[in-house]
């Protein structure tokens, strides 16, 4: 298949204060703004029901805008219906026609493009050869597993040589290890064709395994997008930092401002942190700690958070225990420690020292806290 | 263990009971009486017993024996005394016409004669007929206990001199013509059914859910209707002196007295009975329609396909299962359809059922008649298990 070609320097696919209304009143999405790069892989990731199938179906045309615009390589489509779309959709039951063979199925978009016979069956060949499902054409789709089924959606979504693919959920219904193994294939192929792929998943895991880019949408809204590494160490919103991997989180006030840094009471005592909202003296933020960056006993003079703390129980996971504390008056505090101190070295009841960098450690917005 | 497997059976089939007691009583019951009655008559061959033995030897040809002569005046005046002639009569008339008379006549005659020499010659100068060879074969083949002779006549088939079987006479023929016209206005109006049927159907099923309940009920209505006021509003409107013409002369289209005859012919038969009928295409083909996925559209036209492609490629074929069941309820309704060509069909739009009513009822012809019903029978489920290897009859919804 060819590879894509983009002769302008417009980002291929551009929403841009776009927003969703199904009833009129409540609004589905609110002020989108997103590009996505030729040959990018783009997850929209997000809670059920937060607007992600809502803007893949708007992106494919089957609904519009309440207001804004989309622009495929700077052309609003607003008035293209989704057939003169060109979009590989793979939808989240697979929508495999049940009356047609697998062959048949691929074999449907280029035959309404009026393509000849022949170059129709080599196609098709090449397509499922690209899914490992060579030499299936001729079953039924009915009588394929899961995961099979799965890949003959989207070798017809990719037969037609779209450069977009949108994919909803695509491998919702497999179970785990078919799925680490599709999210590996779908990957492969996305590379080998160099397609633009906007993946819509709401298991983070999978979102930080395939993707470029990350869009985190929360009720319509789009938290941050970013990439995945970026995404897990610079969460710059709560949601994101509690959805993305695990996080401690502390409520406090801000009780001293230096630059890009601040001092939060967190109630038991003052945390130093990155300021990441635009917090003001005496304004209630959250402050996030991954409980990996944690430290037991540290050097004293090394970290800029230093606490006591109760160990109040031990999960032994073979390469890190799992302690839960109460530090600063909060008990559900988790510190992630590497096993090279080995079974035993810490015990339930301990008062313990934990530390923590300034680095590791983000101010974020509360609740009800722009 | 059988027994704790067997109880449940047990129970399930106390439970049927009633309704299998019902349908024993008023549909298998009467289903095997008249398969039966079209082909077992007895009422000849338990009148004239001894007649019809010694016919047994005749040739076929000649003027049979002084023998046969003399015992069939015999049974014929007994017959007559016990007055179980006139029925053979009737039957003997349905193979040769004009026999009736013959044997009502000569009976009465000879139940004067007391003694005479020959009883040949006393019969044919009554009637003439007794001398000829035709006559006793109407006899012998209306004295067959099991006999083909109402499926021959339903067909329009004879017997000629020899025996073998032939077609009758073109200007003869009365029940294949009406047969084929059966089946043509049968399809004819399951074709229109589908036609009107599907769009129908398919908007019902992709309308939101409070005017598809609307829509719904407007199609059962004519269901809760009595046939015979839809009927008879057909009636009404499509009369000589009907709401339509009225309508078309009133804006000029047709001259007065160039009113359009719609009714009491083809056109009325169809007409109402594609109305009457509609229902029954509609319902299948929108369950059908219900269950599939908007999906499938969404995806073909993401593929590539304008509405007409995907329609035909991706939902036409989907919908099969209900066409198929539609389809076939409606022609199997409509070749059975009385009340309706009965009320507005007049002479040209007669089915086959029609006939089979007027021989029950007028003709007193049961035997014909249940041949008739049989043939129908045949026909239904001939195309019954013509579907079920076409279609397969596991893949058909009826809703
Ligand atoms: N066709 C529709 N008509 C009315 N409301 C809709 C429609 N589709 C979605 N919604 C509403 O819009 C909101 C967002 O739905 P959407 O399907 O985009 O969420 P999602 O992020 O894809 O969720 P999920 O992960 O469960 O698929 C939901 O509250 C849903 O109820
Ligand atoms: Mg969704």
């Amino acid at each position: 298949m060819e590879p894509p070609v983009n002769s302008s320097n417009h980002p291929h696919v551009e929403f841009e204060h776009v927003s969703k209304s199904y009833d009129g009143r409540t609004l589905v999405v609110r002020d989108l703004n997103l590009s996505v790069a030729e040959g990018e892989f783009l997850t929209l990731l997000g809670p059920s029901g937060s607007g992600k199938t809502t803007c893949l179906m708007m992106l494919a045309g089957f609904e519009a805008p309440t207001s804004g615009a989309i622009r495929i390589d700077g052309r609003s489509v607003h008035d293209l219906p989704p057939r003169k779309r060109d979009i590989g959709v793979v939808f989240q039951n697979y929508a495999l026609f049940p009356h047609m063979t697998v062959g048949g199925n691929l074999a449907f978009p280029l035959e309404v493009r009026g393509l000849d016979p022949e170059q129709i069956r080599e196609r098709v060949r090449r397509a499922l050869e690209l899914v490992r499902l060579g030499g299936m054409e001729d079953r039924r789709p009915g009588k394929l597993s899961g995961g099979q089924q799965q890949r003959v959606a989207i070798a017809r979504a990719l037969v037609f040589e779209p450069r977009l693919v949108l994919m909803d959920e695509p491998l919702g219904a497999l179970d785990r290890r078919l799925r680490e193994e599709m999210q590996f294939e779908v990957r492969r192929i996305q590379r080998t064709l160099g397609v633009t792929v906007v993946y819509v998943t709401h298991d983070q895991q999978e979102a930080m395994a395939m993707s470029d880019r990350v869009a985190v949408f929360e009720e319509g809204r789009v938290e941050q997008v970013a990439p995945p590494e970026i995404l897990y160490e610079e969460p710059e919103r709560q949601f994101v930092a509690r959805f993305i991997g695990d996080n401690n989180i502390l409520y406090g006030s801000v009780v001293g401002v230096d630059g890009d840094f601040c001092r939060v009471d967190v109630g038991g005592g003052i945390v130093k942190a990155f300021r990441i909202a635009p917090s003001r003296l005496g304004d209630r933020v959250a402050i996030a700690i991954r409980p990996e960056r944690v430290s037991l006993a540290p050097k004293p003079g090394v970290y800029h958070n230093e606490f006591d703390a109760r160990v109040e129980d031990i999960l032994f996971l073979g390469d890190h225990l799992r302690l839960r504390l109460t530090v600063c008056g909060h008990s559900d505090f988790i510190a992630k420690i590497p096993n090279i101190v080995g079974h035993g070295a810490v015990l339930e009841g301990d008062q313990v020292r934990i530390g923590w960098l300034l680095t590791d450690c983000r101010s974020l917005e509360a609740p009800g806290q722009e | 263990m059988a027994g704790a497997l067997r109880k449940p059976q047990l129970r399930a089939a106390a439970l049927v009971l009633p309704l299998s007691a019902f349908i024993l009583a008023t549909f298998v019951a009467p289903l095997v009486t008249m398969l039966t009655r079209s082909v077992y008559d007895p009422m000849v061959a338990d009148t004239l017993p001894e007649t019809l033995a010694l016919l047994h030897d005749w040739d076929g040809q000649s003027t049979p024996s002084e023998a046969v002569f003399e015992t069939a005046s015999r049974e014929m005046v007994r017959a007559r005394e016990d007055r179980s002639l006139g029925r053979v009569a009737t039957r003997v008339n349905r193979v040769e016409s004009g026999l009736r008379s013959v044997i009502m006549k000569s009976a009465r005659r000879l139940h004067r004669v007391k003694e005479v020499d020959s009883w040949r010659e006393a019969m044919i100068s009554i009637e003439p007929e007794w001398g000829e060879a035709k006559t006793w074969r109407a006899i012998q083949r209306a004295g067959e206990r099991i006999t083909t002779r109402h499926y021959l006549h339903a067909l329009d088939l004879q017997r000629d001199a020899d025996g073998s079987i032939v077609l009758q006479p073109p200007q003869r023929r009365v029940y294949l013509p009406l047969l084929k016209r059966t089946l043509a206005v049968s399809l004819g109006i399951t074709v229109l059914c589908l036609l009107l049927g599907y769009p129908l159907a398919y908007l019902i099923a992709h309308a939101p859910p409070r005017r598809a309940n609307l829509l719904l009920l407007l199609v059962l209505v004519p269901f809760w209707t009595s046939l015979l006021v839809r009927t008879t509003s057909w009636i009404v409107l499509l009369q000589t002196e009907g709401v339509v013409n009225d309508t078309l002369v009133a804006l000029g289209l047709i001259a007065d007295e160039n009113r359009i005859s719609m009714i009491y012919n083809m056109t009325g038969t169809v007409v109402a009975m594609t109305h009457v009928l509609l229902p029954f295409m509609v319902l299948p083909v929108y369950s059908v329609m219900r269950t599939i996925p908007p999906l499938y559209m969404s995806a073909a036209a993401s593929l590539g396909a304008s509405f007409p492609q995907a329609f035909r490629r991706v939902y036409w074929p989907q919908t099969l299962p209900g066409v198929g069941a539609g389809s076939l309820l409606v022609f199997i309704l409509s070749i059975g359809y009385y009340i309706t060509p009965a009320l507005v069909g007049g002479q040209s739009g007669q089915l086959i059922s029609n006939m089979i009513a007027y021989h029950m009822q007028q003709s007193l012809n049961w035997g014909l008649a249940a041949a008739l019903g049989s043939i129908l029978l045949g026909c239904v489920v001939a195309l019954y298990l013509l579907y079920d290897r076409v279609v397969g009859i596991d893949r058909m919804r009826l809703g």
